[in-house]
């Protein structure tokens, strides 16, 4: 059957002891092409044009607003795999998502505004890409309170999965609306991420960064999936024998 | 209710079981009403009561207002009938639950949405708003209830029973009524100024659709997760 591994990622000890072993493949590199990538963005890269340095906040701003969406389809998405099939480490792993992608939305905020003050000459515009990762925050907040409001772990794990799914859909809409309402008030904003003119030497740092960030979050995630598996199952024999034996 | 009524039907009776029992107490229902009212009032009172300036704040004020007191109005829509149990009825009558959760949402918008609808000019035109505006701040404000009421159901659904549901039920909600609110507001202050209203009105009309189809299911969903 093809679907052997999906059933047996379903077993929370084989998803420790797995989740285990992939953690170093993940956490070594996202280290080593994140200071590769700082280095490369922060001290080899040219200075922009017109920007100076103040443009360099990109190399850590952009994947942190990239992270910030990606935590919340990751969320979602296992979130669904553990309505549908009932998979408590899927729930476990949306659990562990949440205070992950509000750092990665919260860090995305404040390099956003740091960068507005030189730039805009303001901390806060109502830019529409910072003022949806506000919203983003916001959501985050409510799947974090909701889990934390419902003591049963079986019945907050699924009515966050719901909240989740709702989201999931509501956050384009949100999105494209935000954007809407603002291009009727202001010229069309002054950051074009997509410029096609950005050369290699600062294109490179950049897209280091990308995927380090996201390895960085694929490490941790795994990390907190763990310590959320060992929490919910504390009174299985396997998590006994992890915690007093000789190890994993 | 038994299970041999016809789907159709069984809905009706729902409703129209809902609107009765919620006639014979008003004061539920006039609450948010009062509410709604209440707050434009402080707008004028916080700001410049000059009926020029009013007008600028009075699609944000009316939206607002609108949307705190439809999120107040939201504890009137499961409360009642999950304390009693009547909601578990429904839930294992046989007949689908997402409808007779529609057919709820319907008869909590005629409660309460609507009546804020009606009153709505009274508030406008409180807030400056020419009697030219008032058809189009009654068109934008009936799908936008609308939507809201869909959407309220959702976030009212998931708090059930829950210890201080009330400020979650807000956090839950509000963010995912904002693309209600962006459209609302723009399409109230485009009617105020007196331009053409039609493409928010098209963009809220959208949003009902998606409410009034997708939304039951989900708070259908988050009702059963509340029961068990």
């Amino acid at each position: 059957m093809a679907w052997t591994w999906f059933h047996r990622f379903g077993s929370p000890p084989y998803f420790y002891r797995v989740a285990g072993t992939l953690t170093p493949w993940f956490a070594w590199p996202a280290g080593v092409l994140c200071v590769a990538g700082l280095v490369a963005g922060l001290a080899l890269a040219p200075p922009d044009y017109q920007q100076g340095d103040g443009f360099r906040i990109i190399y850590v701003h952009a994947p942190a607003a990239w992270l910030s969406l990606m935590v919340y389809t990751v969320m979602a998405v296992s979130a669904a795999v553990g309505l549908i099939w009932r998979m408590p480490v899927a729930h476990a792993l949306s659990a562990a998502c949440p205070v992950i992608g509000a750092s990665f939305t919260f860090v995305a905020l404040v390099t956003g505004s740091l960068w507005g003050r030189p730039m805009w000459g303001t901390f806060w515009e109502w830019d529409p890409r910072l003022t949806s990762e506000l919203l983003l925050l916001f959501l985050y907040l409510g799947y974090m309170w909701i889990r934390s409001a419902i003591e049963d772990t079986a019945r907050a794990d699924r009515a966050s999965a719901v909240l989740a799914i709702v989201g999931v859909v509501n956050v384009p809409i949100i999105h494209y609306s935000v954007l809407w309402w603002n291009s009727l008030h202001q010229a069309p904003s002054v950051m074009k991420l997509g410029r096609p003119t950005m050369p290699a030497s600062m294109l490179v740092p950049l897209l280091m960064m990308l995927l380090g960030f996201t390895l960085y979050f694929a490490a941790l995630l795994l990390v907190r999936a763990r310590g959320e598996l060992l929490r919910r199952e504390r009174s299985t024999r396997w998590v006994a024998e992890v915690i007093g034996g000789a190890g994993p | 209710m038994s299970a041999r009524v016809p789907v159709l039907q069984a809905g009706l009776r729902l409703m129209s079981r809902d609107l009765r029992l919620a006639m014979r107490r008003a004061g539920d229902w006039l609450q948010p009403l009062v509410f709604f009212l209440v707050v434009t009032t402080l707008f004028p009172l916080a700001l410049n009561p000059e009926l020029s300036r009013l007008r600028d704040v009075a699609p944000g004020a009316l939206w607002v207002a609108g949307l705190l007191s439809s999120l107040l109005a939201l504890e009137l829509l499961f409360r009642e009938d999950s304390l009693d149990g009547s909601l578990e009825q429904l839930a294992i009558s046989g007949v689908p639950f997402a409808w007779l959760l529609w057919a709820k949402t319907v008869a909590h918008w005629l409660l309460t949405g609507l009546p804020l609808v009606l009153v709505a000019p009274l508030a406008a035109t409180a807030l400056g708003a020419p009697a030219a505006a008032i058809p189009g701040v009654l068109a934008a404000l009936l799908l936008g209830s609308l939507a809201l009421s869909q959407l309220g159901a959702i976030g009212a659904a998931l708090t059930l029973g829950l210890r201080r549901s009330g400020v979650l039920q807000a956090v839950i909600v509000l963010p995912l009524a904002v693309p209600v609110l962006i459209f609302g507001a723009r399409a109230t202050a485009l009617a105020i100024a007196g331009e053409p209203i039609a493409p928010p009105l098209y963009l809220l009309g959208a949003l009902v659709v998606l409410g009034v189809t997708l939304a039951p299911l989900a708070a259908a969903a988050a009702v059963r997760i509340s029961l068990e």
